[in-house]
């Protein structure tokens, strides 16, 4: 009965941090922030509604594969984002809020 | 309460669409690629959930690795350039830029 509780709040509040989460990067103003937005969905978002999903299926196969799932996206989240700003950054993409930066002393 | 977690997962996904659709440059839509491919893997585990039929956390599992390696070899692509080889030719200690 509690970890019904428990796993409903976790999954409601899993899918609410993803919809904040998406909705910072559509309101957001430039790329980088844009990205600060979206690892709130890969991190809080994913964590809970997985944490909520592993409640409902208690000690199985299931709940492996969901701590797998969740493995997965812990390590290749912060590798893709990581990636992405590197890359933005490498083409020149300016970050909009802060001050001028000189080209050559990058 | 499965069915409230799939909604709040499919408004996030039009949401990351809006911006696909959007964004300005290429790195933002690349960006909202990688969460659809995320909140596609949390939606895939909620269906499996509230269709009763678990077998869903492997298509999860799968399209997570797929999504990962899609972003890294697109990005590399535009960093680079081309996919094989290294796009600038590395120092003496072995690094590149």
């Amino acid at each position: 009965m509690l970890a019904d509780v428990v796993s409903w709040i976790a999954i409601v509040a899993g899918g609410a941090f993803c919809v904040v989460g998406t909705l910072g990067m559509v309101r957001m103003p430039d790329f980088y922030t844009r990205m600060h937005a979206a690892s709130i969905a890969d991190t809080a978002g994913a964590g809970l509604m997985l944490f909520g999903l592993l409640l409902q299926a208690g000690f199985s196969l299931i709940a492996v594969k969901l701590v797998m799932i969740g493995l997965l996206i812990f390590f290749t989240s912060p590798t893709a984002t990581h990636a992405l700003a590197k890359a933005a950054r490498a083409r020149g993409v300016q970050p909009l809020l802060a001050p001028e930066e000189d080209p050559s002393k990058r | 309460m499965f069915a409230a977690g799939a909604l709040a997962l499919l408004v996030a996904l039009a949401l990351a669409l809006a911006r696909a659709i959007l964004g300005p440059t290429v790195f933002d839509r690349l960006q909202a690629a990688n969460t659809v491919g995320t909140v596609a893997m949390l939606m895939l585990a909620v269906i499996g959930f509230l269709t009763g039929r678990p077998e869903f956390l492997d298509l999860a599992l799968v399209y997570g690795l797929l999504n990962v390696v899609g972003t890294i070899a697109v990005l590399k692509f535009f960093r680079y350039g081309d996919l094989g080889e290294p796009g600038e030719p590395a120092d003496e200690a072995g690094r590149r830029p």
